[in-house]
């Protein structure tokens, strides 16, 4: 059924009329113009439509527009710029981190929320909050790389 | 709220500007005065305002210099994420003594570069950035020509730094490379080998540089892409949209060869703007809102014909292999020595077979393409790893002739040879036509895993024949299984396209294996390979074609495990054994370099002094591919109890000659190393005798990131004088084979099969 939907995303309120079922990938990308949460599957199996709902690392091909609520929306370009990065952005670069990069949403995203959340993590409690997230060129190595790189970062 | 407009102006979209920019052709098109410096340039004949044809043999087709002394240059080569790019500003900065921030790579565009090949067997530096060094070497001597006439000065005396040419006398007698052709072109010939695609050679007069002169080339120069994309700015092609533009779904049936015989539009009525478009075996559906096209597509009620199912039991893969008719063999080169005679001459026979699965690019997103038809010209966006050839395939399905179709690579959801992207763009071309708008075309996920071209599924069978005295005096190897050609390496041409064959173009399979990569000195060696015939012959989800190192894997699976076979029965340690009968002098350093990283201790495999369900182990190979060598060492440990795997740590030792950039060439091999485990221990496409049904990651598992490796330690060795060779895949090649000689040393079991999955495993170790 058609509803109207009222969105915070990074901060800006964005409205539209679109299908309760619609994932919130589809508004985000092709109502708001927000290209980075990118359709990986669709089945939640993979990560890279990753986005933050009030914090919370959630993938928007499988959330319908229906169950996100007033939730606060945050996606990949929400967090961080250039001038002010987040800490894994700015590890990622210097760990020169992606091969095709089509993934990046889904490990920066769950990273974040991670390094949030838990100050000085450990190998294993890196690996463990990245379970499940999909890299097809094989960059793990860089990617655990870089997140340490940020963890140091945040202290 | 749409980017439209906006999303195609930026750079990765080569938008016109952006473009007349890149070429400095908008200072000459807006009608800015001629200077006396670049009147004096035309005069030379070295330069001219207007662009040469667009041809392999002018050196504007790969190097022009911009109003404000900035250089772009323009291949035909792509960057699949491995910075390709970064190498050839390298490469270019270089030669032509600018600083490498000043140089902007262009590539994967037909309006704007020659047919160089694509990305296409690892040759982006080894061929494309020949050509660039050779194009850019040329330019800096045509630009020190036309200096001297200016200036007065002999050429010879006359240096140049920071793309400002001065008398090496006289520093007040300087011009810049800005000033002396900025913003017109090159006009210089240069002498064209006659070959297009990856044997396209084009050198001018110049010579390049002495690499002991370098000081750009051989650095770590960061990828410039890298930040737009964490930052979210850059555009994949999945992100380009045009005005009126429509998004496209295709709909391929349950059963492999059924075609549509009743399709009901009824169906999908509710569904605003929803379109069905079906023309005999193609099948699909567009809408103006992406959801809404996905919807139709599901809801869309089909009736489909009902062929035979095309497959045979996953189980009787092999045995089909086997057994099917030969339909071309080919044996390498002359073989040494008398194999037959050897055998029948052996004081001891060693053989075995090893067998390799059909494996999907399953590439991180399902390809996307966006084809736009206007004004009597067509555009593809793509992320392809081969522009100028989709640009035939495109043409062809739009019923144009090529020179009225630009194709423009847009970096896709990543690529390791021939995956569903050309397909997608052949798919995205007919429904365009069929509905006179602007189609993005985006596959879903059980389309990109399920029905991608597939690595080939193979056996190899390979035979030692021994003296008395332990010697290996004569080896045999053969590999028989689908061919890497089955469908061409490209889409160009409609048979080698789902939608060509599923408009009833017949498929032309072609015939193409490999042989092992290696350099040992037995008196008497053959190897060959065998093809069969594909499973289905048309729209097949299980025809065969590159994926990264084409068919180097799983010949090298099969060839260096059985080298350790040997070692193991003459009770020799697998590297010595390797130093024993390996010849070249390259190979023989990367299995030196990667022992001494891995700390080897020298002592025969099996281990057996291990109890307990965790056992460790540890296993090389080495491979040759092209004039690059890499070795690797892999330590695995193995649950007895699950059969499960860890590849916990690699040694790798890597040689492809001359290093352009070590830190690019790091992420390649480290990431070779991490995707290649994968294949091994995980990867294998699951089919019943209707299709494939690997169609997402739950049925098409890949290494997890709890399972990576605790390290990848990487020995690279530089060969500045040697040309540089291909790195893109060859570290991929070796990883199999030392993960088997690994888990055989850990447990005695020798592993032949691949996937390493912990079911098989542990029923091998039980």
């Amino acid at each position: 059924m058609t509803k109207t939907f009222s969105l915070n995303v990074n901060g800006q309120v964005h409205s539209i009329e679109a299908d309760e079922q619609m994932p919130l990938l589809y508004a985000l990308r092709d109502e708001f113009g927000l290209n980075n949460p990118h359709f990986g599957c669709g089945l939640a199996q993979c990560g890279a439509c990753t986005v933050h709902l009030d914090g919370k690392p959630t993938r928007s091909c499988v959330t319908p527009l229906a169950e996100v609520g007033n939730r606060k929306i945050v996606t990949l370009a929400g967090l961080g710029t250039p001038e002010h990065p987040h800490p894994l952005q700015t590890a990622y670069v210097q760990e020169q981190v992606p091969q095709c990069a089509y993934c990046i949403n889904g490990w920066i995203m769950t990273a974040a929320a991670l390094l949030r959340d838990k100050k000085k993590p450990t190998d294993a409690d890196i690996r463990t909050a990245l379970r499940g997230l999909k890299c097809r060129c094989g960059t793990h190595m860089a990617i655990l790389r870089a997140v340490k790189r940020a963890a140091a970062m945040m202290g | 709220m749409t980017r439209t407009m906006t999303t195609i102006d930026k750079p990765a979209s080569f938008s016109r500007r952006t473009l007349l920019q890149a070429t400095g052709a908008l200072v000459v098109s807006i009608g800015a005065p001629m200077t006396l410096t670049s009147v004096r340039a035309a005069e030379s004949g070295a330069a001219t305002a207007t662009k040469p044809p667009l041809t392999p043999d002018q050196l504007s087709s790969y190097i022009a210099v911009n109003a404000d002394g900035t250089v772009s240059a323009f291949s035909g080569k792509m960057d699949m994420g491995q910075g390709l790019s970064t190498a050839f500003r390298q490469m270019v900065a270089e030669e032509l003594d600018v600083p490498v921030d000043r140089v902007k790579v262009f590539i994967g565009d037909t309006d704007t570069s020659v047919n160089q090949g694509g990305a296409s067997g690892s040759t982006g530096v080894q061929n494309g950035g020949k050509q660039m060094r050779a194009a850019a070497a040329e330019a800096r001597h045509v630009l020190i020509e036309m200096a001297a006439d200016k200036l007065g000065v002999p050429a010879d005396q006359l240096t140049v730094k920071d793309g400002v040419i001065s008398a090496a006398n006289d520093a007040s007698k300087k011009v810049s490379y800005g000033e002396l052709i900025g913003g017109q072109f090159f006009n210089v010939h240069l002498d064209w080998n006659g070959e297009m695609g990856n044997p396209l050679y084009a050198p001018g007069k110049a010579k390049p540089k002495d690499p002991k002169s370098y000081t750009i080339v051989g650095q770590p120069i960061p990828r410039d892409d890298i930040a737009p994309k964490v930052f979210a700015q850059a555009d994949f092609c999945t992100d380009i949209r045009v005005p009126g533009m429509v998004h496209g779904r295709v709909i391929r049936p349950a059963v492999a060869g059924a075609v549509p015989v009743q399709v009901d539009e009824s169906s999908i009525k509710a569904i605003p703007t929803a379109r069905v478009v079906w023309d005999k075996g193609f099948l699909g559906v567009v809408a103006d809102k992406e959801w809404d096209a996905i919807k139709a597509a599901k809801e869309l009620k089909v009736e489909w014909s009902n062929p035979t199912p095309a497959f045979p039991s996953q189980s009787a893969l092999y045995d089909h292999i086997r057994q099917a008719p030969t339909r071309k063999r080919e044996v390498e080169g002359k073989p040494v020595g008398n194999v037959d005679d050897a055998f029948k001459n052996a004081a001891r026979v060693i053989e075995a077979e090893y067998e390799w699965p059909f494996q999907s690019h399953s590439s991180m997103g399902p390809a996307c393409a966006l084809v736009e038809v206007k004004d009597g010209r067509a555009t593809c966006w793509t992320g392809t790893q081969k522009a100028h050839f989709v640009r035939g395939g495109v043409a062809a399905m739009l019923g144009m002739p090529e020179d009225k179709v630009r194709v423009i690579w847009t970096t896709g959801p990543g690529s390791y040879g021939r995956n569903d992207a050309d397909d997608c763009a052949a798919d995205a071309a007919v429904l365009t036509k069929a509905v006179g708008r602007p189609v993005r075309l985006q596959y879903m996920r059980d389309q990109g895993t399920g029905w991608d071209p597939k690595a080939p599924a193979s056996v190899h069978r390979a035979r030692a024949a021994l003296d008395g005295s332990g010697n290996v005096v004569a080896y045999d190897f053969l590999s028989r299984g689908f061919s890497r050609i089955d469908v061409n390496t490209n889409g160009s041409k409609p048979w080698d396209t789902l939608a060509g064959q599923n408009l009833g173009v017949q498929l032309k399979s072609g015939d193409g294996f490999g042989f092992p990569g290696e350099s040992y000195g037995f008196a008497n060696k053959r190897a060959a390979w065998e093809t069969i015939a594909p499973l289905l012959d048309r729209s097949s989800p299980l025809r065969s074609a590159h994926m990264r190192d084409p068919v180097g894997p799983q010949i090298c699976f099969a060839s260096e495990s059985f080298i350790d076979e040997l070692a193991a029965a003459l009770n020799v340690d697998p590297v010595a054994f390797r130093l024993r009968y390996v010849r070249d002098p390259r190979d023989l350093a990367v299995i030196k370099a990667a022992a001494e990283k891995a700390g080897w201790q020298t002592r025969v495999s099996p281990r057996r002094d291990q109890r307990g369900n965790s056992v460790s182990g540890r296993g090389i190979a080495y491979a040759q591919r092209g004039p690059t060598r890499v070795a690797v060492i892999a330590e695995v440990e193995v649950d007895r109890g699950s059969g499960k795997i860890w590849a916990r740590k690699f040694a790798v030792a890597h040689d492809c000659g001359q290093i352009i950039n070590p830190d690019g060439l790091h992420h390649a091999i480290e990431n070779n190393v991490v995707q290649a485990t994968s294949r091994t221990l995980w990867e294998e496409v699951k089919f019943d005798a209707n299709s494939v049904t690997s169609v997402d990651w739950r049925t098409y598992p890949i290494l997890d990131v709890t399972e990576a490796p605790e390290a990848v330690d990487i020995v690279m060795i530089n060969h500045p004088e040697i040309a540089p060779s291909g790195a893109g895949e060859a570290s991929s090649r070796p990883v199999p084979a030392a993960i088997a000689n690994a888990v055989f040393d850990a447990t005695g079991v020798r592993i032949r099969r691949a996937p390493f999955a912990p079911g098989y495993v542990k029923s091998a170790l039980s």
